[in-house]
């Protein structure tokens, strides 16, 4: 087993962390109040060629697979949440799926212009009524002459309003269940297509989340990606690799949180010495130490399992499960040490706190993630 | 523009830098390695420099194995090949500067930058060394430059002021920070650098003149000091500032 990087992804590394260093932690505390990732933020991780990591070369991409996309995420998390997530929203589900289960032809008809940061993607599952149980939706798609014709609503869409391709979920076949879902490709600027007004968030503020409402939405055949009715299975693998990097973005954030801590700890002086040698803090600081080292161990492993092409559906739920709630332990003991600046919006330690909460829900809540976890130990009948 | 650009690999300056216990060295293991600062204002320069005026960057590195990464990240932001002059052997400053002249001087390089100084053992020398051997002129700690036809004009700090020096070419440049913003590599630029040559020679490893014998931890800093109190104090508080502390001017 080896976990020794390559050039590639050490220089992959570094430039995302310069990138964060620089533009990402002077400006991540604006992100938050102003609620909104700069375009030029994202425009410059274009450039940079974060939307095209994981791709193949042929769509435009760089082919470094999961670990190389895991690396940046994990980076750039350590500096903003909010722009991992645009950039989760746009790569690990938006383009995704349209990788996923699109044809080559259709392939090479959306991802170059996505990989290259051109346009930006998202991901519509979700709808007011369909949450958990995705299989529920009732948006649907008609079949008229060379069209679909698509009427619903979806909601709690990231990058919705912004992106300009939408990977978007409707019945086709009513009566089917799950296998009456189709994937379609929605340009934002279509007839009947809109976006509703940004969400106000606990957290990620900079990431906008919204509704999308479709109205009679007329798009060609050619925009129903890949097979009809395979579109519930694709939202499954898609989620398997947002889950995936998921945990690469809660690896992030654990790390710096740590660091702020252990840099608190060591400077804050209470009853005549630094509060780094109470016990009760050290106690804390290995409780966070722990939990960041099995989540980067758990991330790499798993990222290393997608690359090679191994199934890694289960792994990608334990990865999101114990990643996230890992996260939200450290995060609190973060807060914790840091005492009453832990508390005040003007110490990052506040934002990552709240930051941190939305990654046991979206991309299947917790609950989602041990029930499919336990269907599949179950399904095996061992480990 | 036939230029070159000499890079070193060095730790990371944000890692936790330990000492070997017998402080023969500083612990190798599990340290970030980069290109050293300095030589990525040097690269950075130097592509400036090729973009405006056409022409090529060659990246060089003189030691073992590990000199390769800096070649890459230096070939990642943008230069068109790279040599590796590949010794091992005893650390001997001038042994590399000859090796590096040695395989630098029938290329014809025009312009041959460096960094000012490598961050892990600030010698500050190879540059100087090199210019010495190619017997050309040499600017040191360079922060604002203009190249002209056959010759050049840099600007380089000084005590208390800037000096401005006029150099004609082929001239060794070092960079000092301030000179430009160096870009990082954009994915496009890591592939690719995959792709560009690195040739390698092999340079002898020349007999140790000069030991190392140890190195040691910076002495921990004093106790800070209470100067006065209230207004009085702001005169010899710029004094210490000025005099002892040397932060200002
Ligand atoms: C900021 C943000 C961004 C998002 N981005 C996107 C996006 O880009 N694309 C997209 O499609 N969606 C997105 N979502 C939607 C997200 O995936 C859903 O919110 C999530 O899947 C949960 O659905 P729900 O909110 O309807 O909760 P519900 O499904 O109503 O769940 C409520 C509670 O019931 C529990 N529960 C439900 N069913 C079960 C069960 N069978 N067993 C045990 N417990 C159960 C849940 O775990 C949860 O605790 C986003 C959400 C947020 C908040």
């Amino acid at each position: 087993m080896d976990f020794t990087l390559t050039d590639e992804q050490k220089m992959l590394r570094d430039t995302a962390r310069r990138f964060a260093e620089n533009e990402l932690a002077p400006i991540a505390a604006n992100v938050d109040l102003d609620s909104d990732v700069p375009a030029s933020v994202i425009r410059k991780m274009a450039e940079l060629g974060f939307m095209g990591i994981v791709f193949p070369e042929r769509y435009g991409g760089f082919e470094l697979g999961e670990v190389g996309y895991c690396l940046v995420q994990e980076e750039l998390s350590r500096a903003c949440a909010s722009t991992a997530v645009v950039l989760g929203g746009h790569v690990s589900i938006g383009a995704m799926a349209i990788y996923l289960a699109g044809t080559d032809e259709q392939r090479e008809r959306f991802l170059p212009a996505l990989t290259s940061g051109d346009r930006l993607a998202a991901f519509a599952l979700t709808e007011p009524g369909a949450g958990s149980d995705a299989a529920a939706m009732r948006t649907t798609a008609r079949e008229d002459g060379d069209e679909f014709v698509l009427n619903g609503q979806k909601t709690f869409i990231t990058n919705g309003g912004i992106a300009d391709v939408y990977s978007i979920f409707a019945r086709t076949d009513e009566g089917r269940g799950v296998r009456g879902i189709s994937t379609f490709i929605v340009e934002q600027d279509t007839p009947g297509f809109r976006a509703g007004p940004p969400e106000k968030k606990m957290g990620i503020r900079g990431s906008h989340t919204t509704d999308l409402f479709l109205e009679d939405v007329r798009v060609p055949k050619e925009n129903l990606l890949g097979t009809r009715g395979q579109g519930f299975k694709v939202a499954m693998r898609t989620l398997d690799v947002g889950r995936l990097s998921l945990g690469a973005q809660c690896l992030g954030a654990a790390k710096q949180a740590l660091d702020l801590s252990i840099r608190h700890a060591t400077q804050r002086e209470q009853f005549g010495g630094a509060i780094a040698r109470l016990q009760a803090v050290q106690f804390m600081l290995a409780e966070m130490a722990a939990d960041v080292y099995a989540m980067e161990n758990i991330v790499y492993r798993t990222a290393q399992m997608c690359d090679n092409g191994d199934p890694f559906g289960r792994e990608a739920a334990i990865v999101k499960l114990f990643c996230s709630e890992a996260l939200n332990r450290v995060v609190d003991r973060a807060v914790q040490i840091h005492g009453g600046m832990g508390y005040m919006a003007e110490y990052p330690i506040e934002r990552f706190y709240r930051d941190a909460r939305i990654t046991r829900i979206f991309e299947g809540t917790n609950e989602i993630q041990r029930i499919v976890i336990a269907r599949d130990l179950l399904k095996k009948k061992m480990y | 523009m036939n230029i070159a650009v000499l890079v070193k690999l060095v730790p990371d300056t944000a890692a936790q830098i330990r000492l070997m216990s017998d402080h023969s060295d500083i612990e190798r293991r599990d340290l970030n390695w980069v290109l050293s600062p300095y030589d990525e204002f040097a690269v950075e320069e130097a592509l400036q420099l090729a973009e405006k005026k056409g022409g090529e960057v060659t990246a060089v590195s003189c030691g073992d194995e590990s000199m390769v990464e800096a070649l890459r990240k230096a070939l990642a932001m943008g230069a068109a090949k790279a040599l590796h002059i590949k010794r091992e052997g005893p650390h001997n400053l001038l042994a590399i500067a000859r090796a590096i002249a040695d395989n630098i001087h029938e290329r014809k390089f025009e312009l041959i930058f460096a960094g000012c100084k490598a961050t892990d053992d600030e010698s500050a020398a190879i540059g100087q060394m090199v210019a010495t051997m190619l017997e050309i002129p040499c600017v040191t700690e360079v922060n604002k430059l203009e190249v002209g036809d056959g010759s050049l004009t840099a600007e380089r700090n000084i005590e208390g002021g800037s000096e401005l020096l006029e150099a004609s070419l082929p001239c060794v440049v070092t960079a000092q920070k301030g000179l430009n913003e160096p870009r990082y590599p954009k994915l496009k630029g890591i592939m690719m650098a995959k792709k560009k040559p690195v040739e390698t020679v092999e340079a002898p490893a020349g007999e140790a003149r000069l030991d190392s014998l140890a190195i040691a931890y910076p002495p921990e800093r004093p106790e800070g000091r209470i100067v006065g109190e209230g207004v009085e104090a702001v005169p010899e508080l710029i004094r210490a500032l000025r005099e002892e502390a040397r932060v200002i001017e």
